[in-house]
């Protein structure tokens, strides 16, 4: 594939290895964390770990937009699928994330309306094919899918779908990192930054972690290249005794940002005073809603909603993976009682979470040597 | 005005004796679309089963006067079976879209049970065929299937000697539903077992993979996606034969690589030995449509069903024939060397990433993409 292949080049890889390797000092530890469960993904999809030295370690961050769902926001989303009048549409992998009884699969078993889409755009066309049902969409993500979002939204306003609303759980990468960086629990090197997040809000916003907290941070790409220059990036930092912000992406990662959605997002959406994260607990403004232009679209304010918060299973220990704190497979359930099948909690559900990717990926590829 | 009792007795005669000719005569199948009385039993299901069905699947010319098998209509069609080696197998079809690129429901009906037959070394030599109609159905679109299957049977030179029909009330079936049983007799040549793997065996592939499920995909629409992608839907008994043939004992099993595609069956043998299997991404034949597809939607070809498409594994020492014997056979002449078989860890397949890293490729948690078959 033409400027994928490029990318993954093997012997590229084998010398960005090297290099790694000649940044780090033997017997010094160090941590990265990839805040974007893209990385993680890519980091077992292509055996990353395999290629770097036994004393660089890397910790999951926040970023799985699916992860850091609470168990009440997907009894809220149930709580309106089950009208009668309502077609439910979420993304396929929010499909098993366990709210307190049922997933939204369960659900559909069920009878209710429930379609995967993969497009914000998908449920508006599903709206507007159906103009005598209520069709809701379950938004989620960070700044990376907010504002398709909130053009979806500005679409459906200026059309004048009237039977379109959303439930907004779009939340802002920010105020997680850091309250991450505010734990006391926490040992971190570095960061890699997360690229997709990046194209929107631009590598500026993360300048904090260097001058605040003396740690650099690398935005990066997701193909393995990326993820090992950044990588390579952040060591040289460390070597050098400098902590500052790069951009590896700069292919697609404008340092101050895309100007265009950001208005677009500051139109829809308005910051919420606070909003629960699973296993973070809740973080001052860091989630979004529907600014009141855009009230008539506001499935929270149109249907009742239990509101409840739900704890996390006392097992469960996501908190900890996602402040990296604990590998997955320290936690008390990992691999037993949580798996991909069955999932506990929401880290062992996503392709990117930092769970079910340490599962489908990385079980064995530390603990045994293949014969 | 009264009637000459003679000329209405003629008359009723000549009358009967049209009927009585019609009756004798093959009924013609002229519906327009299926409908519930297709199901019921009576005249409109005659219609369909001889107008269309046996004309179509009945191995003798019927009309010739030498009705074999189904041509028959018993209760049950009658195969000679002469040796003690009997492979037997059933499968269901309840594909969406019923016709895609590359082939339709029912040339999957009849593949792929021939297929499963010929994993276990046997050549399919009887087929039944249930199908399950949705009231509606347009005749053009059964005739379309029913000549599908026909073509398909003829390819694979296997007997269609019994079949049922249900047509069920609109919405409570998609189009249609086909079910296929088969039986083959076993080359004695062959001694197959998912449980004979050993350490350092080969493990080889038809072709390249993941295409049937991408045509599927991309039929449906839903993504908003156009490529070139035909499903590789095909008869693998000459495959099949070709290795029996050439390597005899060195053919440890062989696996259609349907619904879970490659990497189901990897795990399913690594499992049922208890080695590892350690996969080579870089050798794994995939057309660049279909990887460029799958990068899209974030699908790993390898767990993509493909319904003409199977895994061999080998003996070190017979891979290079087995190989070359599977790339002399028509459809499988991309055939490829993609791993081995190693002691540990047992019961996992492991991948050597293309990059140069290493991952282990476990079975499937949900279902990607339902009813592609």
């Amino acid at each position: 594939m033409k400027y994928v292949d490029e990318f993954r080049d093997a012997e590229l890889g084998r010398a960005l290895a090297a290099e790694i390797l000649s940044l780090v000092e033997p017997g010094r530890d160090y941590k990265l964390m990839e805040v974007c469960g893209g990385h993680t993904h890519s980091i077992y999809k292509y055996g990353i770990d395999d290629l770097l030295p036994e004393n660089v370690e890397l910790v999951h961050g926040p970023g799985c937009p699916v992860c850091v769902i609470p168990m009440g926001r997907v009894d809220d989303g149930l709580a309106i699928a089950r009208h009668e009048e309502v077609i439910f549409t979420c993304f396929g992998d929010m499909m098993r994330v366990p709210g307190s009884e049922q997933t939204f699969i369960d659900a559909k078993a069920a009878g209710a309306d429930i379609r995967m889409v993969y497009s914000p755009l998908d449920a508006l066309r599903i709206a507007k094919a159906n103009p005598d049902r209520t069709v809701v969409f379950f938004a989620i993500g960070f700044e990376t899918t907010a504002p398709s979002t909130a053009l979806t939204l500005k679409r459906a306003k200026a059309e004048g779908v009237g039977n379109f609303l959303c439930i907004c759980n779009h939340v802002t990468i920010v105020p997680p990192l850091r309250a991450l960086l505010e734990s006391p629990d926490l040992r971190l090197d570095g960061f890699i930054g997360p690229g997709h997040v990046s194209t929107i809000v631009g590598a500026r916003p993360f300048e904090f972690i260097p001058r605040d907290y003396g740690r650099p941070l690398v935005t990066s790409g997701f193909e393995p290249l990326d993820v090992l220059h950044g990588i390579a990036m952040i060591l040289r930092q460390i070597a050098e005794g400098r902590a500052e912000v790069e951009n590896q992406y700069a292919r697609v990662v404008p340092y101050d940002g895309n100007h265009a959605a950001l208005a677009v997002m500051a139109e829809v959406f308005e910051v919420r005073p606070h909003f629960e994260w699973r296993g973070l607990g809740f973080i001052s403004q860091s989630g979004l809603r529907l600014s009141d232009a855009y009230a008539d679209f506001d499935a929270e304010r149109r249907y009742e909603t239990p509101g409840v918060r739900v704890a996390d299973p006392k097992a469960c220990q996501c908190g900890e993976v996602l402040k990296g704190v604990i590998k997955p497979w320290e936690c008390k359930v990992f691999g037993t009682a949580c798996t991909p099948e069955h999932a506990i909690g929401t880290c062992m559900v996503s392709p990117e979470g930092a769970c079910a990717a340490y599962y489908n990926y990385g079980r064995f590829a530390r603990e045994r040597e293949v014969v | 005005m009264t009637a000459d009792p003679a000329a209405v007795s003629d008359r009723e005669q000549r009358i009967l004796g049209i009927i009585e000719t019609a009756r004798a005569k093959r009924p013609k199948f002229k519906a327009e679309q299926v409908t519930m009385a297709h199901g019921a039993g009576g005249k409109a299901t005659q219609t369909l089963i001889e107008g269309l069905l046996v004309p179509a699947f009945a191995g003798g010319d019927a009309d010739a006067g030498e009705p074999r098998g189904l041509a028959e209509l018993a209760d049950a069609g009658t195969v000679a079976i002469t040796d003690s080696g009997v492979a037997m197998s059933t499968d269901s079809y309840v594909v969406r879209p019923i016709r895609f690129p590359g082939g339709s429901i029912g040339e999957l009906a009849i593949n792929g049970t021939v297929n499963d037959l010929a994993m276990a070394g046997a050549r399919a030599e009887a087929i039944t065929v249930a199908l399950v109609l949705e009231e509606g159905l347009a005749a053009a679109e059964l005739r379309a299937e029913v000549e599908a299957i026909a073509a398909a049977a003829d390819v694979a030179g296997v007997e269609i000697v019994a079949g049922d029909t249900k047509v069920v009330e609109r919405g409570h079936c998609d189009s249609m539903y086909i079910t296929t049983t088969g039986i083959g007799r076993i080359d004695q040549r062959a001694s197959l077992s998912p449980a004979a793997l050993e350490p350092g065996d080969r493990v080889l592939v038809s072709g390249p993979i993941g295409d049937h499920g991408t045509a599927i995909m991309l039929a449906r629409d839903e993504f908003d996606l156009d490529a070139d992608i035909e499903s590789d839907t095909q008869s693998l008994w000459p495959a099949a034969a070709a290795l029996i043939a050439t390597v005899g004992d060195g053919l440890r099993c062989m696996r259609d690589a349907t619904r879970g595609g490659v990497a189901t069956v990897l795990n399913e043998l690594a499992r049922a030995s208890g080695v590892a299997i350690v996969s080579r991404e870089a050798d794994v034949p995939v057309r660049p449509a279909v990887a460029g597809a799958a990068e899209i939607l974030g699908i790993d070809p390898m767990y993509v069903a493909n319904e003409g498409r199977m895994v061999a594994i080998v003996a070190p020492e017979a891979a290079a024939e087995a190989l070359a014997a599977l790339r002399s056979v028509a459809g499988s002449e991309e055939a490829a060397e993609i791993g081995e078989v190693r002691t540990e860890p047992p019961g996992m397949v492991l991948v050597e990433t293309a990059f140069g890293g290493r991952r282990v490729m476990d079975l499937l948690a949900g279902d990607p993409l339902p009813r592609i078959c």
